[in-house]
């Protein structure tokens, strides 16, 4: 049974079909990544995998159970977790503090939560600023932060939603490592990225949207030889050079 | 950290010793200050800590009052006894708004409004009874005695208020330790991120604002006992709803000592500038500088002053 | 009317002007105030009103609104409510503490419009209340300033980008906010007693208006008055009537009639947080 399922999975806003019929399966143990150019859906297929949207059509099935109509909290209860493109740390609390917060979600105690959040936060290389504010992190901070919750909250499969923007090659290698130590200790992800290091590194199978819609899915070299996947980006890259 | 606790123990300390050394008017002023301390803090774990503002905590005072009244005067129930019922309708009805704001999503200004619809239209509701004594008030006649929560000096009054404040701290201070009160915080911060970290936000909301309705009736008791003169113009309004947030605001949202000190700094202030200017013949001409002063302190003070007053503690003492 | 300039201010800068009613409440009092010393009458004086308060809108948003645009809104309630309270109480500092009913050369007129009595003061008011809100409406899409208003509402940071001045834009709009108001007042002082404090249920009704109707729709504002006013009026008897039918020896009194009106903002809260007319939802 793949971990992961999606059957047709269609999300609309009003005339606009922002993911059309979009099917796919996860394997526990795989990293899967989404790709495609901006706009293309990902992070509503992302947000309507946790809950926050509702799908207009299709099903998403977690372990064999199904998703739909479950409200975020109880699927990260299930143990799928999503980080956020844009990070949304709890900014008036310390690093630590943060992370504490997600690890309550298997625990009611204050004591184990905390050990699990500072073994989460050592792992991830946040060690030295466990008591610093949210607010004092930088960029790069915030995303091993964002990162870090996530995995507090012991889950089956991470969702990462862009968590190579915005950071420097070399702090990408160095999540790159991170991200591959966190899978070979078990941890399945399914990965939206844009950086394109990050995906030929990482994933093992890649999907690609494009206006919401699957247009490709195989092995990172294929689909980056696959003429529509090209056509998109480029498309992309045109329509962006002649407006 | 530890010259905190000493400093909170030693002004403990104080403050019991002080009804010794001073007359009843100016009791009168420290038992206000810790009513309004009390309130501020009650609110402060609805709106400091979870984030949701609400501008209708009067009417939970207003609950809290006249139940207790209401369970005396039918039942001969004791406040002592009859304010736990008051506390548990209040919390009720604040489950009921909650359940209304927060099931549909309802938030800022438009949840703001929400509790400033059911706050108003409790008071004019009230406002309407004759068994409240309709639009005249309620005066009370007391018959003073401990079981009745009627005193004749301020001495047990100031005692008593002094214990509803460090109820109030404990309770907020408990909460922030907890995963219960941790939540609530995450909720305020990123409301998303906390939800989708498995943070259930109608169960915590709701949660939040039962303790928040619950804790401020208890107020209501003391109210009623005090003053000994109910009208829903004054205790369920949206001027004294307004007091209560002002005092937490300026002190500090989102810590136990915001609103003590908030009340601390403001309360005498408000309390002695009404009789000065009134006895000038200037009245109304305190409300004027209350309202420069709020002003003043939200575009200069924005975290409260409990903020720079950590500032400056922490630079003047090294940490 | 009222609404009309809250709409305005919410919608353009999505901030509650908590004193919108004390405002008014002193656009009443100048109003009387020029009545007592010229003896003109409100009818017309209501411009000077509307002026007065333009600039006392103006230099409000000036000093305190555009500073607290972007806190949260806890913190921008307070304030607009100090204001309020400092609105409140000079007033009562200068003009007094009780009730003041002026007479206008109009007040106790009325017309007879075959079988409606029309008592001319409301009438007066209606006719020039309606007026104006067109003329906003008018500038709002004609003139330039207007587009800038309309531009800022829309997109502030894209209007910032394009050059105009925000801070300008908004502290006009606010000022037109409150000139409505202002005139508002003026045209209210022949129709009731003033005192001090009567502008709160004057800010409280206008926010119930605005979210009826829609944040920044004025056409919602105009006919959300229209609603609550009605609802208002004949709401009481109505549920009075509704009571009785059921077998209840229950009245509900004029005096409650707030009470249909928070109802009805409730129940838009609840069921269509937007308005009627409002474009975004929160």
């Amino acid at each position: 049974m793949s971990l992961l399922e999606l059957k047709n999975v269609s999300k609309n806003f009003g005339g606009l079909k922002a993911v059309h019929q979009v099917s796919f399966s996860l394997e526990r143990g795989e990293i899967l990544g989404i790709i495609g150019p901006n706009g293309a859906g990902k992070t509503t297929l992302f947000n309507t995998l946790t809950g926050f949207y509702k799908p207009d059509e299709g099903e998403i099935w977690f372990e064999g159970e199904r998703l739909v109509g479950l409200k975020p909290h109880q699927i990260c209860k299930k143990g799928m977790v999503r980080t956020f493109q844009i990070v949304k740390p709890f900014l008036e609390l310390t690093t630590l503090e943060n992370v504490v917060i997600a690890a309550l979600n298997r625990t009611e105690l204050i004591r184990e939560a905390t050990e699990k959040a500072l073994q989460t936060i050592e792992m991830v290389g946040l060690k030295d600023k466990a008591e610093t504010l949210a607010t004092g992190l930088t960029l790069p901070h915030r995303k091993r932060l964002e990162l870090a919750r996530a995995l507090a909250t012991e889950p089956k499969l991470l969702l990462l939603d862009e968590v190579m923007a915005g950071l420097t090659p070399t702090e990408v290698e160095e999540l790159i490592r991170l991200l591959k130590e966190i899978n070979r200790r078990g941890m399945t992800i399914l990965m939206i990225e844009h950086v394109m290091q990050g995906v030929m590194a990482l994933s093992k199978r890649v999907v690609v949207l494009n206006y919401g819609e699957k247009i490709a899915e195989g092995v990172p070299q294929e689909v980056v030889k696959n003429r529509q996947v090209i056509d998109a980006y480029l498309g992309e890259e045109f329509g962006n050079a002649s407006n | 950290m530890k010259k905190l606790y000493l400093f909170l123990l030693v002004a403990f300390v104080a403050l019991l010793v002080l009804p010794k050394f001073l007359s009843s008017y100016a009791l009168g002023i420290f038992i206000m200050i810790f009513f309004y301390a009390y309130l501020g803090q009650s609110w402060n774990i609805l709106t400091g800590y979870t984030g949701v503002i609400s501008l209708g905590h009067s009417l939970y005072v207003g609950i809290g009052a006249y139940m207790t009244y209401l369970l005396t005067l039918t039942l001969g129930l004791s406040p002592w006894i009859g304010m736990w019922i008051g506390g548990l309708t209040a919390g009720l009805i604040g489950l009921v708004i909650g359940f209304f704001g927060f099931r549909f999503g309802l938030k800022g200004v438009y949840f703001v409004l929400l509790t400033i619809s059911f706050a108003e239209i409790g008071r004019l509701i009230v406002l309407h009874l004759k068994v409240f004594g309709s639009f005249q008030g309620l005066f009370i006649t007391p018959h003073f005695s401990a079981a009745n929560f009627q005193f004749k000096e301020n001495v047990p009054y100031y005692y008593i208020a002094l214990g509803y404040v460090i109820f109030s701290m404990v309770v907020v201070r408990l909460l922030e330790r907890s995963k219960i009160g941790r939540y609530m915080i995450a909720l305020r911060e990123e409301e998303e991120a906390a939800e989708s970290l498995g943070v259930n936000v109608f169960k915590y909301k709701m949660i939040a604002i039962f303790i928040s309705a619950w804790m401020t009736s208890l107020a209501g008791a003391f109210y009623t006992n005090y003053l000994y003169y109910l009208h829903p113009g004054t205790m369920m309004s949206m001027a004294f709803s307004i007091e209560i947030i002002l005092r937490p605001i300026i002190g500090g949202m989102g810590t136990v000592l915001g609103p003590v000190i908030g009340s601390f700094l403001i309360t005498p202030l408000a309390e002695i500038s009404r009789t000065y200017f009134a006895k000038a013949g200037y009245e109304g001409l305190h409300l004027v500088i209350y309202g420069f002063l709020l002003v003043a302190v939200v575009l200069f003070f924005p975290r409260g002053v409990i903020s720079y007053i950590k500032k400056a503690l922490s630079s003047l003492l090294g940490g | 009317m009222i609404a009309l300039g809250l709409s305005l201010i919410f919608g353009v800068m999505r901030v509650i002007n908590f004193a919108h009613g004390e405002m008014m409440v002193w656009g009443m009092y100048v109003a009387y105030t020029i009545l007592l010393w010229t003896g003109v009458d409100p009818f017309f004086s209501f411009l000077v009103s509307a002026v007065i308060l333009f600039i006392l809108g103006y230099l409000l948003q000036k000093a305190v609104v555009n500073r607290i645009l972007d806190f949260p809104e806890a913190m921008q309630v307070l304030p607009l409510v100090g204001m309020a309270m400092v609105f409140e109480n000079s007033a009562r500092l200068i003009w007094g503490p009780d009730y003041i009913s002026p007479q206008s050369r109009f007040a106790l007129s009325s017309l007879s419009l075959g079988p409606l009595t029309i008592d001319t003061p409301r009438l007066m008011a209606f006719s020039i209340a309606i007026l104006i809100t067109l003329l906003v409406l008018v500038f709002l899409k004609k003139t330039d300033m207007g587009k800038s208003i309309r531009a800022a509402a829309d997109n502030r940071l894209g209007a910032f980008l394009v050059g105009t001045d925000v801070n300008k834009v908004y502290a006009v709009c606010f000022g037109i906010g409150t000139a409505c108001v202002g005139s508002a007042g003026g045209l209210l002082v022949p129709i009731m007693p003033l005192s001090p404090y009567i502008g709160a249920p004057f800010t409280l009704i206008s926010f119930i208006i605005v979210i009826l109707g829609g944040m920044g729709s004025l056409t919602g504002a105009m006919i959300g008055g229209f609603i609550i006013g009605v609802a208002e009026s004949i709401g009481p008897e109505l549920i009075t009537n509704i009571f009785h039918a059921f077998g209840l020896d229950l009245d509900f009194p004029h005096t409650m009639k707030q009470v249909v009106s928070f109802f009805i903002l409730i129940v838009i809260l609840i069921l269509r947080p937007q308005g009627l007319f409002g474009g975004r939802k929160g």
